[in-house]
């Protein structure tokens, strides 16, 4: 072992982002000081970003059990059942320090992470979505990365073959130095083909396929997703560089593997390179590991053990294999061209040990590593008041409050409103943003971004597995699909962690409802701020509580996701608080797949569900520049959960033509948005008139569309109204009687698109 | 009528591919290393990045065993599509004449595009709709037209004026992309070009995504329907 003269000190520790107390009691697991392999390995995995140490707690309230829930969190993606022996695996996960550093490359691996922890169960990826969060666009520095970050995630998808179906972007102040990077992906597997991680079989061999090891990312998990951003330049070398090529080819590989039986188990490398997936293979499959690092294939002769075993090099996978299969698996890796390298073996000393050649460089109890970190108590604290700065405002209502001033608009009306809210930067189209995704490739997608509040994708089989006939669709049999969604507003967040956080989960359950997608599980990552001060500890604290009560009352379990902490800016401040939600539903027939566009003249339109809408925290405040107010009107999930149930219903016997949920912009901007999607006009007149019953938010209403009669049958289920009919070339919205002239909404179709375009200048 | 699929390391839509082929006919996949046809009747490069489109879109692609075979093929007389990527590598074989250079707006774009069908007597094309006979209102030539999808960085079709004149000239461009609709720059709105012979050709919307109403239309679905009009007429 190492000479104890060249030891690393508790200094040395420091430096990696471990405590003098942690230190200690890594000095005591070890039985001695640990040398620099093992404090490199330790510091890793005892970082936040693998330990989870400050969330781990709040993380075991969630619920993670239910009817369809196949395989739950702690794998590399959890799982729900989609019936006839097939599975949907999922998840989502942060990519937020590395994109603020370098945001092509950051977003680029991301998305390559993601979809490795879907191929790593065994199920072939098919579709991702994204989740982004920037600063204000009227920042150069916003626009630069709202630029490469989505050619980033467009570069990596395209390249893969896996479709990008959907997402999410908002811009707000308290992302401007902290950028969220989210990516979530679904696989379909057999069910009797998943795989876990759990190495098992005393004397197999462990295999590490994919890319050579080299220097990039060394250090990515502690240093970069554990602490806040200082000067970002500088952690630059800790962002790694993908390629989507060689993913592809992984890819390929894997599944080949998996469908030919030669793998005992399978591992991704994510964080912390070999060093954790290595260990957790062997913790969770209760063995120990010899790994020997003279082995790795290198791309720099030179690197340390150390280097090796923390090296966050893209592409890779490490997999247990029964030795008399290694051969067959070496066949494969030559045929797609992918490396492939015997590194190490199962063993039964529950230990993580490192050999360089014949030298034992590095010796670890497994449960220390994996297991032993502790775990640290939240001290929540709500703030006395909000530590969000109020945004500037943009629109100024005039004392009357009918007019509105906003620098080129002299006077105005409510139908300026509306157009200054289309083209506002969080409701403005989002073609300029998908347009440059591949959302079709794998012929699944029966509804593409802006068709439909969900994204659909038919579950039929592609390429070599799941193994299941691809027939053509025919109208007269039944295709089974799904509907995804990714969803979360940080702004109600941050007003009302609690009631936000529930609002999320329940927008991302409505946008499901509006396709005809029942819920079967649902993933999150909780995106927030340093949680050892009280208030973010406190936000954090309340988001769960909510995720928990939302996800119980949905009955749509969290089977996986991903924690991303310190998110703040060193003079921004924390980022609003945002436990982006991803939810997995199903529907029984691709065929009845809603759409959010009117579709006839003629049709009656609707509102559903029992809408209570409130300016508060809205986009129409924010436009105002009205700082966050304290809290959000409380929410009956019960109400709402039962105005999903009768859409849901209605959109699967094709009794309505369109439906939508309400949310940014209300119902006004709801409107407008069923018009511009389904390119024609409609004639609404409302009962009560007001700015906060156009443009006030809230959860639970829905905009729908359809012959009256069959509108009327929802009346059973939930509050439904009238609003006026489909036609024409015009939005008109008008109150009661008769409105006054400023207060009346008439806009062309023509008008609304351009001010929804608003958003193609950022891209030009 | 079988069709035979390429498959390069780094290709995507080569299933789609396939399953749109099964929906006129046989179809199976061709792996680039060998350089076995398998007495396919046509050969389908598909979409995608093939070799990771490393040196430049399609230049690796074109050096494959397999490759080889389809190039003996196509001068051989043999109905060769290539979609996107394929188009690229049929370009870079010098199958067909002219280049794809970087999209006009230097990003990967994903559109539905409107294409009018130029050609409607091709091996490619001959099931896609009016001839040249028909003619819309105020006795103007009435041309098909196809809702098809384009996906691509890559997709600015250039050639020469001196080829350019040659291929107007002697009718290879088949396909072209509708008013408004030419988003990547391409020169003379080309979308799909032929070679002189007519029975290799190349475009980079994607019919293989547009055979199904669910996923979008079924405009795409007569290329391949007239291929096979194409093989089993000259059978006959």
């Amino acid at each position: 072992m190492s000479d104890s003269a060249t030891l690393p000190t508790v200094k040395d520790a420091l430096a990696l982002g471990l405590t003098e107390a942690e230190y200690k009691l890594i000095c005591e697991k070890q039985e001695g000081s640990p040398n620099q392999v093992e404090l490199a390995m330790y510091s890793l995995l005892w970082s936040e970003h693998c330990a989870y140490k400050h969330s781990k707690k709040l993380l075991r309230t969630l619920p993670t059990e239910g009817e369809y829930v196949v395989m739950g969190p702690g794998e590399n993606a959890g799982a729900v059942d989609l019936g006839d022996g097939l599975v949907c695996a999922f998840k989502v996960e942060s990519h937020n320090h590395p994109s603020a550093v370098e945001p092509f490359q950051g977003a680029a691996t991301g998305v390559g992470g993601i979809l490795r922890d879907i191929f790593a169960v065994g199920a072939r990826p098919v579709a991702v979505l994204d989740s982004l969060r920037f600063g204000d666009p009227s920042s150069q520095r916003s626009r630069y990365l709202l630029d490469r970050a989505v050619a980033g995630i467009g570069h990596y998808g395209n390249s893969i073959g896996v479709p990008t179906i959907g997402g999410e972007v908002y811009f707000e102040g308290p992302y401007e130095q902290n950028c969220l990077v989210n990516a979530m992906a679904l696989g379909i597997a057999n069910r009797e083909d998943l795989v876990t991680s759990a190495a098992v079989g005393v004397g197999n061999t462990v295999v590490l396929f994919g890319a050579s090891t080299g220097r990039d990312g060394i250090g990515g998990a502690s240093v970069l997703a554990s602490a806040e951003l200082g000067e970002d330049d500088d952690k630059r070398p800790t962002v790694q560089v993908g390629d989507p090529f060689e993913e592809k080819k992984l890819m390929e590989c894997s599944l080949e593997l998996l469908e030919r039986g030669l793998l005992v188990s399978l591992q991704d490398l994510g964080a912390a390179g070999l060093t954790s997936s290595a260990s957790e293979m062997a913790s969770k499959g209760e063995v120990g590991i010899d790994i020997d690092v003279a082995k790795v294939p290198l791309r720099e002769a030179d690197m340390e053990p150390f280097e090796i075993m923390v090296s966050e090099s893209q592409e890779r996978m490490l997999c247990v294999v029964e030795p008399h299969n290694v051969d067959a698996v070496m066949v494969l890796c030559e045929k797609w061209e992918v490396g492939g390298a015997a590194i190490g073996c199962v063993t039964d000393s529950g230990r993580m040990r490192v050999y360089d050649g014949g030298a034992l460089v590095g010796d670890m109890p497994v449960r220390a590593l994996v297991d032993d970190c502790p775990l640290y108590d939240l001290h929540p604290a709500k703030p006395q008041a909000t530590v969000y700065a109020e945004p500037k405002a943009e629109l100024v209502l005039n004392d009357s409050s009918v007019g509105i001033v906003r620098d080129a608009m002299d006077g105005g009306a409510w139908g300026e409103i509306l157009l200054a809210l289309l083209s506002c930067p969080n409701i403005a189209s989002r073609r300029p943003l998908f347009e440059q995704y591949d959302a079709i490739v794998q012929s699944r997608t029966v509804r593409r971004p802006e068709q439909a509040d969900a994204a659909v994708l038919t579950i039929r089989a592609h390429g070599s597995s799941p193994r299941v006939e691809w027939g053509a669709s025919h109208e007269d049999r039944p295709l089974p699909a799904m509907g995804v969604s990714i969803d979360c507003n940080g702004r109600r967040v941050a007003a009302d962690p609690y009631t936000g956080t529930v609002a999320a989960v329940l927008e991302c359950a409505s946008n499901l409802a509006c396709v005809g997608a029942l819920p079967l599980g649902t993933t999150n990552n909780l995106n927030f701020g340093n949680p050892e001060k009280p208030h973010i500890a406190w936000q954090l604290t309340e988001s769960v509580r909510g995720l928990g009560d939302a996800c119980r009352a949905l009955a749509a379990p969290v089977v996986g996701g991903n924690v991303s902490l310190y998110n703040e800016g060193s003079t921004t401040g924390p980022i609003y608080p945002t436990p982006v939600i991803g939810m997995v539903g199903k529907l029984p027939d691709a065929h009845f797949a809603g759409q959010l566009g009117f579709a006839r003249a003629g049709d009656t339109v609707a509102l559903v569900g029992q809408f209570s809408p409130s300016l508060a925290a809205s986009e129409l405040a924010k436009l105002r520049g009205e700082g966050l107010p304290d809290g959000l009107p409380q929410l009956d999930l019960v109400v709402v959960i039962a105005a999903q149930n009768a859409i849901r219903a209605a959109v699967r016997e094709g009794a309505v033509a369109s439906a939508h949920d309400i949310a940014e912009g209300g119902l006004g901007v709801a409107l407008a948005e069923c018009c511009l999607a389904g390119e024609i006009g409609a004639q609404i007149e409302l009962d009560s008139y007001t700015l906060d019953t156009l443009f006030g938010e809230g959860s639970g209403g829905f905009v729908v569309s359809g012959e009256e009669q069959n509108l009327r049958t929802l009346e059973r289920f939930t509050p439904m109204q009238i609003l006026g009919v489909v036609g024409g070339e015009v939005l008109r919205i008008v109150g009661p009687g008769g409105t006054q002239e400023g207060e009346r909404i008439e806009l062309t179709l023509a008008e609304m698109t351009r001010a929804h375009g608003a958003l193609a200048e950022l891209f030009a | 009528m079988r069709f035979g699929v390429l498959q390069f390391p780094g290709t995507c839509d080569e299933v789609d591919a396939l399953h749109a082929a099964r929906r006129v006919g046989d179809a199976e996949l061709l792996w680039h290393g060998e350089r076995d046809l398998k007495g396919c009747d046509a050969i389908v490069v598909p979409g995608g990045f093939s070799y990771g489109d490393y040196l430049r879109a399609g230049a690796i692609a074109r050096f494959s065993p397999v490759m080889e075979s389809v190039i003996a093929f196509a001068k051989d007389g043999g109905l060769v599509l290539g979609i996107c990527n394929g188009f690229q590598v049929l370009c870079e074989a010098k199958l067909l004449p002219g280049a794809l250079l970087p999209n006009a707006n230097l990003r990967f774009t994903f559109r539905q595009v409107d294409l009018e069908v130029v050609r409607p007597d091709t091996a490619f094309t001959c099931a896609c709709g009016p001839g040249r006979s028909s003619r819309g209102p105020g006795g103007r030539e009435q041309l098909a037209r196809l809702s098809i999808p384009a996906k691509h960085s890559w997709g600015r079709y250039y050639a020469d004026e001196a080829t350019l004149a040659i291929m107007e000239e002697s009718g290879q461009v088949v396909l072209r992309y509708a008013e408004g609709e030419n988003f990547n720059g391409s020169t003379h709105d080309i979308a799909g070009v032929s070679n002189e012979v007519g029975n290799v050709f190349g475009l980079m919307p994607h019919p293989e995504h547009a055979v199904d109403e669910l996923t979008g239309s079924v405009d795409g679905l007569c290329i391949f329907a007239s291929m096979r009009m194409a093989v089993e007429g000259a059978r006959v």
